[in-house]
């Protein structure tokens, strides 16, 4: 099979990935061993020699990430998939991606941190790291599925981000979601809108700025392109102490994504014009939200919820909608607390914020507990 | 005769950063020349790939030509992806000891391991000059730097040795005071495949050769004259006779499949089952 023909699939969250990452245009594809995302470099070492891609391990994730880079600026749509340890490791270099300009897709099936933690079991702790975990004045993409189908779909969708933006773009998983087997509907490929980055015209010579998002062009076209992480000016050309230059690049390269917040955003929403209480959740931890609603509203307890599908950048105006309508929001997340300090940012204060947390061994947020989380915040009355 | 030419085909418009007497120009002019005598018009033929410190910035963005100036240490991955993704172009690293085989030591042998298709060139100026002039792991035992400053208190890492014995099909050594031998080895390693090594010993009048007890450039290059003792010589010497000289000349030359070869040849497998 070269490419995944249009029908129902049974798959695991890893496989829709490559899929979707193969249907995307990926033709490479590096990684390092670690649980739970080994699946994926197996898939792709397994399926991207077919279609005359590379597929290559390497001796660590720093190096995993520097080759997708490389390969990038040679013209390759290039991912690597990783969880917490690796992605702590990968910090540096999606710094440098970004820095760059690199259009690359990092995924990382989250686990229980930190350090080693339990490296079987899902968590969602890397939330906030995968905002800030690099040095520097940073703005990240980073997408949240809740399903294989989304493993699949949100896939495309990070490489399409990356290369309209230049940018890298994390897909945020989590073990349960990409362990997990279900049905997968895979589209008519011709019916899958692929965004491929902008190449410069013959001639030009500035690929890092005068436009917002600059063309990209590969390093065997002719174009003598000079790359570095370093501070550069719209030529590439280093610029170690210039103020008004390092003034220039990177809020431009913070403002390409933080201008675009309202196209980049991606969620999923449920009466959040008319409830009193609303919840926010992503990945892994939403599954439970659709059956605890549909409890609470039997029980006449009027619930909302939206459903993050990609989290950063943030979608402040419509948690702020939501919180201009609910008496308090509840955020599941299976972490300390992570993005429901977001939330209450976001909030304003409309609106009480609730968070319900669960961390250790992998054990999900159940529907039967967000829904007595649900009961409880109804009748309190605070 | 040695015929003269002007290096400035091959740079762009801009003035370069390098300490007076530093052994980088000497570095700089001998792979020009040597890119130059055979036959290259100009760079479009090579891609530079370097990683952080004095010696990354030889090609980046002074080349006239496409370079990837990376984060420190990680210039050898991210030609790797570079290399396997668009094999058509002959990929030339330039880093210092730091970058190469401090920092990135475990890139450095796995690329000599899998044959990665590149040359490295390692600047080997024994020191961390950029930040100032700090211990490297290739500065010799017992000489004082800004963080020893009683004498180091390890033993350098003899890099040209470990890239044969980890499988490099070339690796040798020169100092900034043998630039022939080593432009003829420049010469000779873009013309052959997979993994080459090229470490040149060089001065650091700034950083390095004041605490170490040198005034200037010329009593460092006359130290690597008097010191350099040819592979073959130094074989016959005994450990204590070696010490403190630096051994020059080629470690290793053969031929085996580079990655390229090796992963292109996977993808017809894997096809060939297909059809």
């Amino acid at each position: 099979m070269r490419i995944a023909q249009p029908n129902t699939y049974f798959w695991q969250g890893n496989e829709a990935c490559v899929e979707g990452a193969i249907a995307s245009g990926c033709r490479f594809f590096a990684g390092y061993p670690i649980t739970p995302a080994s699946e994926i470099s197996e898939h792709m070492a397994k399926r991207l020699p077919r279609i005359s891609g590379i597929a290559i391990q390497m001796e660590d994730e720093l190096a995993s990430i520097g080759a997708i880079i490389g390969a990038s600026w040679a013209g390759a749509k290039a991912m690597t998939a990783t969880s917490g340890p690796g992605f702590s490791l990968m910090q540096e270099f999606i710094g440098y991606a970004f820095m760059t300009e690199t259009p690359c897709v990092i995924v990382n099936v989250q686990r229980t941190g930190p350090s080693t933690g339990q490296a079987t079991k899902c968590g969602q702790g890397d939330v906030m790291q995968s905002r800030w975990g690099t040095h520097g004045d940073y703005s990240a993409i980073v997408l949240s599925p809740n399903s294989v189908q989304e493993m699949f779909t949100l896939t495309v969708r990070a490489f399409n981000l990356a290369e309209k933006y230049r940018t890298p773009v994390i897909l945020l998983s989590d073990e349960t979601i990409t362990h997990m087997r279900e049905q997968i509907t895979v589209p008519p490929l011709d019916t899958v809108k692929i965004i491929n980055r902008k190449k410069p015209r013959a001639g030009e010579t500035a690929f890092f700025g005068l436009e917002v998002i600059p063309p990209m062009p590969a390093v065997d076209e002719g174009f003598n392109v000079a790359v570095t992480g370093s501070t550069h000016d719209e030529y590439g050309i280093r610029f170690t102490a210039d103020p008004v230059v390092h003034k220039k690049l990177v809020e431009r390269l913070n403002n390409k994504i933080r201008n675009h917040t309202e196209e980049i955003s991606d969620f999923e929403h449920y009466n959040i014009e008319n409830c009193q209480i609303g919840i926010i959740s992503y990945g892994c931890t939403s599954r439970a939200v659709h059956e605890a609603v549909e409890k609470a509203e039997a029980k006449g307890v009027k619930t909302g919820y939206i459903r993050l599908k990609t989290i950063w950048p943030f979608p402040e105006k419509t948690v702020r909608k939501l919180a201009e309508k609910a008496d308090k929001i509840i955020v599941p997340e299976l972490n300390l607390g992570q993005i429901c300090y977001e939330v209450e940012r976001a909030s304003k204060g409309l609106a009480k914020i609730i968070p319900l947390n669960k961390i250790g061994g992998g054990e999900l947020i159940t529907p039967e507990e967000l829904l007595a989380k649900i009961l409880k915040e109804a009748e309190k009355n605070d | 005769m040695t015929e003269t030419f002007s290096i400035r085909k091959y740079l762009r418009d801009l003035k370069l950063p390098f300490c007076p007497g530093c052994g980088i120009f000497t570095i700089m002019n001998t792979f020009l020349r040597a890119v130059h005598e055979l036959g290259y018009e100009d760079l479009s033929e090579f891609v530079f790939c370097s990683g952080i410190g004095c010696s990354s910035w030889i090609c980046s963005p002074y080349f006239k030509a496409d370079s990837i100036h990376t984060p420190h240490g990680r210039s050898i991955p991210v030609a790797t992806g570079m290399k396997l993704f668009h094999p058509d172009r002959d990929v030339v690293i330039f880093g210092g000891d730091g970058d190469i085989v401090g920092i990135g030591l475990s890139h450095f042998i796995h690329a000599a391991r899998r044959n990665l298709d590149a040359l490295v060139i390692m600047v080997n100026n024994m020191v961390y000059g950029m930040t100032g002039g700090q211990v490297a792991p290739t500065t010799p035992f017992k000489t004082k730097t800004t963080t020893t400053p009683y004498g180091s208190f390890e033993q350098p890492l003899d890099a040209t040795r470990l890239a044969a014995a980890a499988g490099a099909c070339y690796s040798t050594r020169w100092t900034t005071a043998h630039p022939k031998e080593l432009k003829e080895s420049i010469k000779k390693a873009i013309q052959m495949k997979g993994f080459r090594f090229i470490e040149v010993v060089s001065q650091c009048p700034t950083a390095y050769a004041r605490r170490a007890g040198f005034k200037n450039a010329g009593e460092m290059l006359k130290w690597f004259k008097e010191n350099a003792t040819p592979i073959q010589q130094a074989e016959k010497m005994n450990e204590k006779e070696i010490e403190g000289k630096i051994v020059i000349g080629e470690f290793a030359e053969r031929r085996r499949p580079t990655i390229v070869e090796n992963i292109y040849a996977v993808i017809r497998e894997a096809q060939m089952n297909d059809r």
